[in-house]
């Protein structure tokens, strides 16, 4: 089985994060980079299912070249090969543009089993496995807490707001992960020994036969008017129980 | 200017989300209130047989003149699929301005595809629509207000729950049946069953306008239970930090944060929670936050419009009593 992890370089979420004042695409230059959390669920996934039934397991990004990075860290943690979709014309590109590069790249590469997090830490869309599904003509199996594949048949569990949802596809299909049971292994040194001996191939637009003028910000499907910084908290104060009480009533939350 | 064309005011397609009682949801309410900016809201009810007949008065009481019924037990035999299928024929069919989706899971997820199906950008987490169609959005948080526009084919707008109050706007309405064909590719991914969580009778995390959440802070079952009690006198949703929920003190369905819900109440307790950002990532649209904790240097603090410095297992059963009271 060949499974294809999505992996996205994004700001550390732990710190501020913000979009560039010149064109309002996320600011990924101005943050620490780390690898999405829960990419590393899915591709925890893919090297859990490779263990058990065999196969392969190829990590695949688009973004800069310092999204390599990602790559990098795919392939210590124990992905076999890595595919990195890079090109200036990519930048600003929406969510229904990226997952038209994406597909296009899939088709490339082949797959049975297409992992990704269930939502990416910066742009928080969450919305990459269906919109891949749609591209992709196949199936979307989404926030998942839990995941199987028995012969050619992939099983989950969907969080949902109020329980969860048993689901069922054939594959190929796309799934994406929430957190998963087992915490997602960590790189070794000898990993990354080995990875560096692993092959990473680079894609360009133009070799996945998509023409560059479609993609990035002046083809966006949207375009942002302004972005401003939130509404600022002012500082809270502190009280006895009594007194939060009177300050819920007097903004009617009680 | 009378006219002798038939073609009325512009529609604007608002997907109907039931409860499992079979009422709009609040989103969906929120969502007509809101698309009313754009043109006509028509409604568009996608269940079992008889779904819009009883969901059809509630819905023409916040603005739909029309609903439209596409019912079959199939529609929820499938993931997301079987409702793109029938939105982007009724996208096709009455050419409306606009789409508007509630944005839960699925939801958020149906306007993707629905977006690529029918050539047309969206957004989501859209909390604000204009007459020109500029979307308002909140993005990494709340941190960011963003205002933006599609700029291909019709607009579908994911509306993130709880982001206004839903304001009456009674019409006469009428519920039109549609057709429910399917694509084989609509069915692929496959809803085996449905298993509610274990909490009943308290609203989803996601559409709850008050969530009281709990965090390290809270370890005993005594100290749970006096949380439960306040969110039940308060009408709320319970939610977790991560540790709270690695200590298997709540299920995973409540976790907040990072790699759960983000939630977007009117009033967000927090109990016990020191404030770190993996988990207020989720928490920083709530409109107001007030926080208990028995650190006084907690992060959290620094975070609410009010807190209270004490024991979890004093404050928070005083608290409870307090609003019963002041609720007479």
């Amino acid at each position: 089985m060949h499974s294809v992890v999505l992996v996205k370089q994004v700001p550390d979420p732990a710190g501020e994060r913000e979009l560039d004042r010149r064109d309002a695409t996320v600011a990924r230059d101005a943050a620490d980079a780390v690898v999405g959390p829960l990419d590393l669920h899915a591709l925890e996934a893919a090297l859990t299912l490779r263990e058990r039934a065999g196969g392969t397991v190829t990590a695949l990004t688009v973004g800069p070249p310092r999204a390599a990075g990602a790559l990098r860290h795919a392939l210590a943690t124990g992905a076999d090969r890595a595919v990195h979709v890079v090109d200036p014309a990519l930048h600003g590109a929406c969510a229904p543009q990226t997952s038209a590069v994406l597909a296009a790249a899939l088709r490339r590469v082949g797959f049975d089993l297409v992992l990704c997090g269930a939502a990416s830490s910066d742009g928080r869309l969450g919305v990459m496995a269906a919109l891949l599904g749609e591209r992709l003509g196949v199936p979307h199996l989404s926030g998942l807490r839990a995941l199987a594949v028995s012969g050619t048949t992939v099983t989950g569990e969907r969080q949902t707001e109020d329980g969860w949802w048993e689901l069922a596809a054939e594959l190929p299909a796309v799934v994406s992960t929430h957190a998963l049971p087992d915490p997602p292994r960590r790189r070794t040194v000898a990993g990354i020994r080995a990875a560096q001996h692993r092959p990473v191939t680079t894609l360009t637009l133009t070799d996945l036969g998509i023409d560059p003028a479609t993609v990035g910000l002046a083809a966006a499907t949207s375009r942002v008017v302004t972005a401003d910084a939130g509404p600022a908290r002012t500082p809270g104060r502190t009280g006895d129980p009594a007194e939060l009480v009177r300050f819920l009533a007097d903004r009617a939350l009680v | 200017m009378p006219s002798s064309e038939v073609a009325g005011p512009a529609e604007v397609l608002v997907l109907a989300e039931l409860t499992a009682s079979g009422e709009p949801t609040r989103a969906t309410l929120e969502a007509l209130t809101a698309a009313r900016v754009l043109g006509a809201p028509v409604a568009v009810v996608l269940g079992a047989p008889g779904a819009a007949a009883g969901a059809a008065a509630e819905l023409a009481r916040f603005g739909a003149g029309r609903v439209l019924a596409g019912e079959s037990a199939e529609l929820d035999a499938a993931l997301v699929g079987p409702r793109v299928d029938v939105l982007a024929r009724l996208v096709a069919d009455r050419a409306p301005v606009a789409v508007v989706v509630p944005a839960s899971a699925e939801g958020r997820e149906v306007a993707a595809r629905l977006a690529v199906r029918t050539g047309s950008g969206f957004l989501t987490d859209v909390v604000g629509l204009a007459a020109d169609g500029t979307a308002t959005q909140l993005a990494f948080g709340g941190t960011t207000v963003v205002r933006a526009q599609v700029t291909t084919g019709t607009p579908v707008h994911a509306w993130r729950p709880s982001s206004l109050t839903p304001v009456p706007a009674p019409v006469a309405t009428v519920v039109e049946q549609v057709p429910v064909e399917l694509s084989a590719t609509a069915r692929e991914a496959r809803v085996v069953r449905r298993v509610a969580g274990p909490v009943a009778g308290r609203p989803a995390l996601t559409e709850a306008s008050v969530v009281v959440a709990v965090g390290r802070g809270v370890t005993t079952a005594a100290e749970l239970a006096a949380v439960e009690e306040l969110a039940d006198a308060l009408g709320a949703a319970i939610g977790a930090t991560r540790a709270a929920v690695d200590a298997g003190v709540c299920p995973p369905s409540c976790l907040v944060g990072q790699s759960g819900a983000r939630v977007s109440p009117r009033l967000y307790v927090a109990v016990g929670i020191s404030g770190a950002a993996q988990h207020w990532s989720g928490v920083r649209a709530a409109q107001t936050v007030v926080a208990v904790n028995s650190d006084p240097d907690a992060p959290v603090f620094a975070l609410a419009d009010f807190g209270v410095v004490g024991d979890v297992a004093t404050v928070v059963p005083a608290l409870t009593a307090q609003i019963t009271a002041a609720r007479g």
